[in-house]
């Protein structure tokens, strides 16, 4: 299933947010938005996942979901968004039961997903037992339990401190390789961006617009800390946005 | 001074200044103030530094109290009082958390309601017993009515307060799940709102004590309020606060259930 977003726009009030984006997410691959400080990003992702409504244009589904998608859309939230009274078994059964999957299914289910994530030992662990990285790969093992057409990422690494960060790259990159899954990233960490995304589309500073897509053709699986190419990459989307930034920093906010 | 030679600098231990604002668990220090109260009391009603018309002496309390459960007359005051209790804020409670949990989700019901509880909040329940007694009659109906009243109001306020609280990205994560409204209500804004619900709860039962003395001073035969509202008309000082002691084991015994309820049912804070 892909995903199309066609001259999206949106104003909160008087106040312009995003304008005239359009882009195509193909599946199998991953988008990374990378853009200066509220310029819209996170909410282009809601959009996307349905959890608000754009005011001008429209997000389309091209493509009916695979087989057995529970959930075609599914967030993945900064700030983990767990249920601290139910065990790490408990958060991912909470997504599983509206659907009717309860008993040895829904066992079979969360066993496959906390042994890709590397926590099936933690099952019955409360989250405030857990550091951020894991808290992090709970939502992500929730995320995959439904069986998601495309992950909604919002930042999710932006909570995490560098090595965690690191170590939860290459766990995103070993999930993928395994199985590609479609995912629009939004992050400001333009590393990040180098390390995971197919595609990474650059936003200006607000009202958002679409300020460039550059493809990055290095494989997931080969992209190392240090590369040249990516360095370059990296370099030529600061470039593009250091300026961005800079005017988005010193603007007052009033929304 | 130029010629003194630089001295070592003088060494000093750095002052302590971290302590305080973390009171911990210190069992048995609640239980001796207790004790020393009715130690000074007895104390003095014997060596008649307090006369026996401002006090009674803490062992006549004690040994009436014991005529009053060997005669059996405890268990026949006492249940008709707890059956009112719970039955009262059985009722109050739960139709405090129902309309709490709705005003805390819809605006209309928010809008409409929580301007006619700001109004029935701070009205005396007391002061509409004779009104409950002609609508509900002199019977069981107007007590239970009385408290469950009286605890209906702050529940209704601790149970809206705490759904405001609940944190919104678990409601939005619920939503993009594709949870149902009503999944949503009972596994994500219900248990987030419970330690609010509880600590409400806290303060709609110590009110249930209160109202239950006032409703049973009215038209009842037996309870507690009955036996201390006896007492007190006969001057009857013993028996007064043998009746009082009851009311305040009652008090530490149903905050004593609340704080069991929390550690159960609030395991998962930090």
């Amino acid at each position: 299933m892909d995903i199309r977003l066609s001259s999206v726009g949106h104003s909160y009030g008087a106040t312009e947010v995003l304008h005239d984006i359009s882009l195509d997410i193909p599946a199998g691959r991953i988008v990374c938005l990378v853009g200066p400080s509220g310029c819209g990003k996170s909410t282009l992702l809601r959009f996307i996942g349905g959890l608000e409504r754009p005011s001008d244009g429209q997000i389309l589904q091209l493509g009916e979901p695979p087989e057995g998608s529970l959930n075609p859309l599914t967030y993945v939230f900064q700030d983990f968004a767990l249920l601290p009274w139910r065990t790490v078994r408990g958060n991912i059964s909470l997504v599983l039961e509206d659907h009717g999957i309860r008993g040895a299914d829904a066992e079979a289910v969360i066993g496959d997903v906390l042994t890709r994530t590397k926590l099936i030992d933690f099952a019955d662990a409360l989250p405030k037992q857990l550091s951020g990285g894991m808290k992090q790969r709970v939502a992500i093992a929730r995320a995959l339990a439904v069986k998601p057409a495309v992950m909604l990422m919002d930042e999710p690494l932006s909570a995490l401190d560098a090595q965690t960060r690191e170590l939860l790259m290459d766990d995103l990159v070993g999930l993928w390789t395994r199985q590609p899954f479609t995912a629009v990233y939004v992050t400001h960490n333009l590393a990040e961006a180098v390390r995971l995304g197919h595609t990474v589309v650059v936003l200006s500073r607000r009202p958002g617009r679409m300020r460039e897509i550059i493809e990055v053709d290095t494989p997931l699986a080969d992209r190392v800390a240090g590369d040249v190419d990516l360095e370059a990459v990296q370099k030529k989307l600061w470039t593009l946005m250091r300026d961005e930034a800079r005017a988005a920093d010193s603007e007052l906010v009033n929304v | 001074m130029s010629d003194v030679t630089i001295n070592a600098p003088t060494e000093r231990v750095v002052t302590y200044r971290g302590g305080g604002f973390a009171p911990s668990p210190r069992r048995w220090v609640g239980f001796m103030v207790f004790a020393a109260l009715i130690l000074i009391a007895e104390w003095g009603t014997r060596a008649q530094w307090i006369s026996a018309l401002t006090l009674p002496m803490p062992s006549d309390v004690m040994n009436t109290f014991r005529d009053l459960y060997s005669s059996g007359l405890l268990f026949k005051h006492m249940v008709p009082s707890l059956s009112r209790l719970i039955m009262g804020s059985l009722i109050g409670v739960s139709c405090g958390i129902t309309i709490g949990i709705l005003i805390g989700l819809f605006s209309y019901v928010r809008a409409g309601l929580s301007p006619l509880v700001a109004a029935i909040f701070p009205i005396p329940k007391i002061a509409l017993l004779p009104l409950f007694v002609i609508w509900f009659g002199i019977g069981e109906g107007s007590k239970y009515a009385l408290i469950a009243f009286g605890t209906f109001t702050p529940t209704v306020v601790a149970t809206f307060g705490a759904v405001d609280n609940v944190d919104r990205t678990l409601i939005r994560m619920g939503q993009s799940f594709g949870l149902s409204w009503f999944s949503i209500v009972r596994k994500i804004v219900l248990p987030g709102a419970m330690p609010g619900i509880l600590s409400g709860l806290r303060i709609s039962l110590a009110i249930a004590i209160i109202l239950l003395v006032a409703a049973e001073m009215l038209g009842a035969e037996y309870g507690i309020g009955a036996y201390i509202l006896e007492a007190g008309s006969l001057y009857d000082l013993e028996r007064l606060f043998a009746g009082v002691v009851i009311l305040s084991l009652l008090g530490v015994l149903v905050s004593g259930a609340v704080g069991l309820a929390e550690r159960r049912l609030l395991s998962w804070r930090v």
